[in-house]
């Protein structure tokens, strides 16, 4: 409900708790019964490349968002430099995240390049710079590029340009796991917290899948993006992946995390991706710590300078 | 005139410089401010996050300078018209790039000019008048399905 409540303020401006009472429900069903009516007609198999020079394009096929995807406004909408692309860290008022005390103290503990409180190259201390896993959310919310997806009856596989990582998304009607003390419950077994977590799909309609996990890494192996916010083992994320049409993709994306935030906040509000050509041949883009230190080495520091200093957050 | 040339062209506050590759930090570098050297390749490092290329320069003293600047990361590079062998040592080329603000000999990479005067773009900021380079896939991080001829 933490997160229904999300997608209706995001969405639709609402915010007075006794409309939310009446409204957000009826929202909810709203939003996972859309679907536009050219949307519904199903053709499978049609998870070719998008028809360039087509007035329209075709029809949503059923329960597929299988294809190579890149951000419709050019890669530069993905990358999300200041941070998450809802809730940027510009400084604005509107952008204030509703951080709890600890998610207020281990936002301080990062030290960002960017952001409002962005440091000097030589005084980051982010994860990602040491070429740990990126994790999961921020595969979402950070560096978003062409994104392969190839999917089956049980799984949806994303294969995500940005540090060569993949993730798997069952969609065979498992249960989510149940987060418990130290990670998750799957069954009777109590499994141990992975840097992309446990994820489960479900089709809400024929063109829209919605993804949740839990079971992610904590905020000593993590973050939510380059402007350093916090994520913790608590985290329950939703993701919407809503095929507009056939050469259209919407992503949409919901932190949930009572550590960390004191409500559900959207990080990604249908962010637009665009179907490319099926031979496309991603490139690959990954950390390598060899490079990475002569990086640092010959721009990183010297660009810090060494009169530089930390500031103060 | 010397054989080396220093445009230092501090253009002001019309650049337009979209956080488009903010890998590592955009504080530390001046992004209102362009200088252009004219100088030999001494290394052209493909590689991620960012490609490096560092080159020398003779200021008036005929003194050799270093600088390491920044480019794009190899993905951009491609649509860019780049490749790992476009560069090599010794290869006289004009660097325009933005700065470090704190002076020290590092910048990140608008242009290249190579030996050939073909101008290329290397990723950061941008140029008035506008000097990208084809192709131009209009948006960094991928290849084309050409690259792999069937």
């Amino acid at each position: 409900m933490r997160i229904v409540a999300a997608i209706a303020g995001a969405c639709c401006g609402v915010r007075s708790p006794a409309v939310s009472v009446v409204v957000l429900p009826v929202l909810y069903i709203a939003v996972l019964t859309s679907c536009p009516a050219s949307a519904r007609a199903a053709r499978p198999g049609q998870s070719g490349a998008a028809k360039e020079h087509n007035a329209s394009p075709a029809a949503a096929p059923r329960h597929d968002i299988s294809g190579t995807w890149e951000p419709a406004n050019g890669v530069g909408d993905g990358i999300q430099a200041t941070g998450v692309k809802a809730m940027p860290a510009d400084g604005k008022p509107e952008h204030q995240l509703p951080y709890t005390p600890l998610g207020l103290a281990t936002l301080k503990s990062h030290k960002a390049l960017e952001g409002v409180d962005a440091v000097l190259p030589g005084f980051y201390n982010d994860p990602r710079d040491k070429c740990e896993p990126i994790g999961f959310p921020r595969l979402d919310l950070y560096n978003l590029r062409q994104t392969q997806i190839l999917q089956n009856e049980y799984k949806v596989a994303i294969l995500y340009e940005y540090g060569e990582t993949w993730r798997v998304i069952w969609t065979d009607g498992r249960e989510l796991p149940k987060l418990v003390e130290g990670g998750v419950q799957v069954g009777k077994e109590i499994r141990e917290p992975r840097y992309y977590g446990y994820s489960v799909g479900e089709w809400v309609d024929d063109t829209t899948l919605v993804v949740r996990t839990v079971g992610t890494m904590g905020e000593d192996k993590t973050w939510m993006d380059l402007a350093g916010r916090p994520v913790s083992d608590a985290l329950n994320v939703e993701e919407r992946f809503h095929r507009v049409d056939h050469d259209h993709l919407e992503l949409t994306v919901m932190i949930d995390d009572p550590k960390m935030y004191t409500k559900p906040w959207v990080a990604m509000n249908k962010f637009p991706m665009k179907l490319q050509d099926p031979h496309t041949d991603v490139m690959e883009m990954y950390c390598s710590p060899s490079e990475l230190e002569r990086f640092n080495k010959l721009i990183g520091n010297p660009a810090s300078g060494p009169d530089s200093k930390a500031p103060e957050r | 005139m010397k054989r080396f040339m220093v445009l230092a062209i501090a253009v002001g506050a019309l650049m337009v410089s979209l956080p488009l590759f903010a890998h590592h930090g955009n504080a530390a570098f001046d992004a209102a401010k362009k200088l252009s050297l004219k100088g030999t390749v001494t290394d052209w490092f493909w590689a991620n996050p960012h490609c490096i290329l560092e080159f020398d320069v003779k200021d008036e003293k005929d003194q050799v300078v270093h600088w390491a600047t920044e480019t794009s990361n190899p993905a951009d590079m491609v649509n860019r018209g780049w490749g790992k062998l476009t560069l090599k040592p010794g290869d006289q080329v004009t660097v325009t790039f933005e700065p470090a603000k704190n002076g020290r000999q590092v910048g990140r990479v608008i242009e290249v000019v190579l030996p050939s005067g073909q101008k290329m773009s290397g990723g950061f900021g941008s140029l008035e008048g506008g000097t990208q380079t084809a192709p131009s896939a209009g948006a960094a991080g991928g290849s084309k399905s050409s690259d792999y001829p069937k």
